[in-house]
């Protein structure tokens, strides 16, 4: 089994298999790192990791295998295979060679939160700086040994060579330490500044690394590391890890969230409505309310049962049917902030937008929106909590162990060292930040009053109407082309509910721990246009903030990416119709001229490039869109749309070919093949980014076709799959992925989990317009909403 | 109250000790160990708890463990073994069933979350549908919800394994 975590550094415990499960035996032996003893390591505490230690990151086995402590994790991005790969390349050993470690804060070093398609990009150069020292090392013992001298020396899978003799890094230093250590240059800590984001290391080609010029592995696609033991039962996934002793808890909380702000204040708790259940105990702490029993399913059964009064909510939201008018109403009564920028996210705001459209030759105003939706990952948010005098263990599915245990920390009152978190493979998680530490602090405050190990997995409603939701967008536009074709002005107006900040703490907050000052910020925000050369832009961010408001929102796959590109995508096609232009010649005439915002890259040559690249695979026909309208009743379309991200976090560029079937009667959009490519500078594992493109595409086309999240003026009603539907087998897309591999781009290597999902979107949107020549503003693009926008524009 | 039952899984009869009506995924994942089967929703709409019974999928998260007595269940983890009876080849289980091959040749999943019925489901459609058509793999994937979007792949992948197993594995 390669994915789990941590067997041979945690030799202390007795580790049993048996089908995939892992059951932990806690002992109180000494730590042992490959052999090793590390005296300070324990099962209850992060007593700190050396980051700059080589020891820290890599481990060489007798067997000539290497153990990788990336400070990564699981959540099916393929991203761990990436950074093996990265590993592999400098250390000139095979992927079968590798093992893969999870964060883990006593363990692993930290390479941060694994977020916002950052794996690759921040916990790369880390993951090289190690590898590369290590090389280094393992050359510096050969050439002892062998008594030849370093520059004589070839490795090929582990094996150095050199003067006719040979000895594998086995055979040099299997199970003993390297004892080397990084040099400050490597910045091997990062910027604390920047927590929970890694930002140490060393960038591809920078010495000691190879010459990028020598890769072998890196660049090429490899089989997923983890895919082996998903499809045979046998990986490990956060809801399969079991502790001796080990009861289960359930969260009782009322089915929906309310306003953030309010919680769930509880009027009574009437334990007798189960007595009828035996073993059973009732958690409370303030209003955090849970039952525990030593078997799962009488936990169900008494959390469904347990009869508790908990206060009406105020009926303050929008709701969801008129959430866009809410928006409208808080702007109204003053209480957007209006910024043109968030935490790192700047639009520019030059010349005079409102005389570019009073000359221009075509003018679009509109106004777009794109509804709330929930991450949903189809496994439920789960954590294991063993809270003893000793200190704490915590296992999480988590996108950041160290935030996670700032979390458990936090809610127990006790110091983050006392605190060991390991992260576990997740089943899916979309930036749910509530992922981080919902089922943590509930399985912490569970264990810590029943004294014993607690499990906690949320049920289905609870992971959708107490989960952090996506936030509605509401978009006013207006664009201006002038005669030749050329975008002369965009002035955009995005009313969007605030977040960033993972201090949303569901359970702290129920168990009564103040919540923090400054709850929500703006964030998320994303500007349509970085694609284009437009000489005056206004852009403004209406944000609205959360406390007493709205309902809890967090990011979701690339913020609010998706919804401004649906909607700028949509302007721009409409301009280019306006202009009696093929799409693609109109977004080849007004590409950005020169370098991006951070002048990091060169954003120019990446788009036109992934448009090219899109439209030789789709076999694009230059014409103007809705020029072969047809009165049947069954019509097909074509559309484009592409994105740049260009901020501090993520610069990928892509482009989307979309193609449409349209039944004017049902109202059904069909998506038949959605063609994308994608740049990120030097692509590290092509084969992983096709995956995430296949994916990316799949999960935005639901959530514009299908999804939107239900809620009433006092609380949530979006509770199981039936409530929040998303797209099923029957409706999904062929689609092509493109890799462009950049091998001047050094040292760019970026993510693509975000990127990948923010053009398709726009790109159906247009197809429909040129299947029917009408423009559907709003998602989700459902039948019934079709078939009303084909009604109003006369056409069927 | 717990009640003392047997129930047989992958070949092998258990004793098991829980309530009649415990959902049969509790034994599996609590008390058998199989974690091929998993907990996604608990309502019988997202599909990945399936298991066979008797060949043919059901949700077991929504299976009182009372109603597989005198059945064969099979799991995710039972999927070689099956096969290779399905081949009548005596010898040691195969390390992987062909749909479970094509999964790794595609490279389907990304969380995998979700895998396990999708593997249950397409082995229950190749039992009895050797050649399936596109729209056939559509409509009996269809009540299994994959939040990663892995669903083209699939499809890839049950074609793929279809034309192996049509040649009998080879």
């Amino acid at each position: 089994m390669t994915g789990f975590l941590h067997e041979k550094e945690l030799s202390r415990r007795t580790f049993l298999k048996g089908g995939g499960a892992l059951i932990v035996g806690f002992s109180v032996a000494r730590a042992a790192v490959a052999g090793v003893a590390r005296a300070a390591d324990s099962p209850y505490a992060s007593n700190g990791v050396d980051q700059y230690s080589v020891d820290s990151w890599i481990v060489i086995n007798s067997d000539n295998t290497a153990t990788i402590k990336t400070g990564g994790i699981r959540q099916g991005t393929g991203s761990d295979t990436g950074l093996l790969m990265i590993a592999g390349e400098e250390l000139n050993m095979d992927m079968s060679q590798l093992q893969f470690v999870m964060a883990d804060t006593s363990v692993t070093p930290s390479t941060g939160k694994h977020s916002a398609s950052n794996t690759i990009k921040d916990a790369g150069p880390g993951v090289r700086a190690a590898a590369a020292s290590a090389a280094q090392a393992l050359l510096g013992l050969a050439s002892t040994q062998l008594g030849v001298p370093v520059a004589a020396l070839s490795v090929s899978k582990g094996v150095v060579s050199g003067g006719g003799k040979n000895v594998t890094y086995g055979g040099l230093l299997g199970g003993k330490l390297f004892n080397v250590r990084m040099p400050a240059s490597y910045n091997m800590v990062g910027d604390p500044n920047s927590f929970p984001f890694f930002t140490g290391g060393i960038l591809a080609g920078q010495a000691p690394s190879k010459p990028v010029s020598d890769y072998k592995l890196v660049g090429t696609s490899p089989p997923r590391i983890d895919i082996p033991e998903i499809v045979t039962g046998t990986g490990v996934y956060i809801q399969s890890i079991r502790l001796p002793g080990m009861l289960h808890g359930r969260i009782v909380r009322p089915r929906g969230q309310a306003v953030y702000g309010f919680g769930a204040p509880i009027v009574s708790v009437d334990e007798s409505s189960i007595s009828h259940l035996h073993g059973i105990k009732v958690v409370r702490r303030g209003d955090f309310l849970g039952v525990v029993a030593a078997h799962e399913y009488d936990a169900i059964q008494a959390a469904a049962q347990l009869k508790v009064k908990w206060a009406d909510p105020p009926a303050i939201l929008a709701g969801s049917g008129d959430e866009f008018k809410g928006m409208r109403a808080l702007d109204s009564a003053g209480k957007t902030v209006t910024s043109n920028s968030d935490l790192g996210f700047v639009a520019p705001n030059n010349g005079n937008v409102d005389a570019a459209l009073a000359s221009a030759a075509h003018v679009v105003s509109e106004t777009y929106g794109w509804p709330t939706n929930v991450h949903t990952p189809i496994g439920p948010q789960c954590a294991v909590a063993d809270v003893t005098p000793q200190g704490t263990r915590v296992f999480s599915g988590t996108q950041g162990a160290y935030e996670t245990r700032q979390q458990v920390a936090f809610v127990l009152g006790v110091p983050e060292s006392q605190v060991r978190v390991t992260a576990c493979a997740m089943g899916g998680c979309f930036g749910d930040g509530a992922q981080y530490f919902d089922a943590a602090q509930a399985a912490a405050l569970m264990s810590q009053t029943v004294g014993a190990p607690v499990r906690v997995q949320l049920m289905r409603w609870d992971e959708i109407s107490w989960g952090q939701t996506s936030p509605a967008s509401l978009m006013d536009v207006r664009a201006g082309v002038d005669g030749k074709g050329n975008l002369v002005a965009f002035d955009f107006t995005h009313f969007y509910p605030q977040y960033w900040t993972d201090d949303l703490q569901t359970n702290a907050e129920l168990a009564g721990l103040p919540r923090p000052a400054a709850p929500s910020y703006p964030s998320g925000n994303f500007w349509p246009t970085p694609m284009y050369n437009i000489p005056n832009n206004r852009y403004q961010l209406k944000s609205i903030p959360l406390l007493d408001t709205w309902i809890k929102v967090f990011w979701m796959r690339g913020g609010s990416a998706p919804h401004v590109t649906f909607a700028g995508e949509q302007v721009i096609d409409q301009l280019a119709h306006a202009a009696n232009m093929d799409p693609v010649a109109f977004r080849i005439q007004n590409v950005t001229q020169g370098d991006d915002l951070l002048n990091q890259g060169q954003g120019r040559d990446e788009l036109l490039t992934v448009l090219n690249a899109v439209t030789s695979a789709a076999k694009w026909q230059p014409r103007v869109t809705a020029s072969n309208l047809s009165d049947a009743n069954v019509v097909t379309g074509r559309g484009v749309a592409w994105s740049n991200n260009d901020n501090t976090k993520t610069y990928a560029q892509t482009a989307v070919v979309a193609d449409v079937e349209v039944n004017k009667k049902t109202g059904k959009i069909t998506v038949k093949h959605v063609y994308q490519a994608v740049s990120s500078g030097l692509a590290v594992y092509p084969g992983g980014i096709e995956n995430q493109i296949v994916g990316g595409v799949t999960q935005i086309l639901s959530r514009l076709l299908v999804e939107k999240y239900r809620y009433s003026k006092t609380n949530v009603t979006s509770t199981d799959f039936v409530s929040y539907p998303i797209m099923r087998f029957k409706d999904a897309p062929q689609v092509t992925p493109i890799v462009i591999q950049w091998s001047s781009r050094v040292p760019f290597m970026e993510g693509v989990g975000e990127p990948v999902a923010m053009a398709a979107a726009a790109a159906v949107a247009n197809a429909f317009f040129d299947a029917t020549g009408v423009r559907l503003r709003t998602a989700p693009l459902t039948p019934a909403h079709v078939r009303a926008a084909l009604k109003a524009a006369g056409v069927a | 109250m717990a009640s003392k039952l047997k129930i047989k899984v992958n070949g092998l009869v258990h004793s098991v000790t829980a309530s009649l009506d415990t959902p049969l995924l509790y034994v599996l994942h609590n008390e058998l160990h199989l974690h091929g089967p998993r907990f996604g929703c608990g309502l019988a709409q997202c599909g990945a708890c399936s298991v066979l019974l008797d060949g043919k999928e059901i949700r077991s998260c929504v299976t009182p463990v009372a109603a597989v007595s005198g059945k064969a269940v099979t799991t995710l983890e039972g999927l070689p073994a099956l096969w290779a009876k399905q081949r009548g080849t005596a010898a040691a289980a195969p390390a992987l069933h062909p749909l479970q091959q094509a999964w790794i040749d595609v490279q389907v999943p990304h969380c995998g979350y979700c895998q396990n019925g999708m593997l249950i489901q397409a082995t229950d459609l190749l039992s009895t549908t050797k050649n399936p058509t596109e729209d056939q793999i559509r409509t009996a994937m269809n009540g299994h919800l994959c939040r990663c979007g892995t669903y083209p792949r699939i499809l890839t992948a049950i074609k793929q394994a279809a034309a192996v197993m049509a040649k009998g594995g080879k």
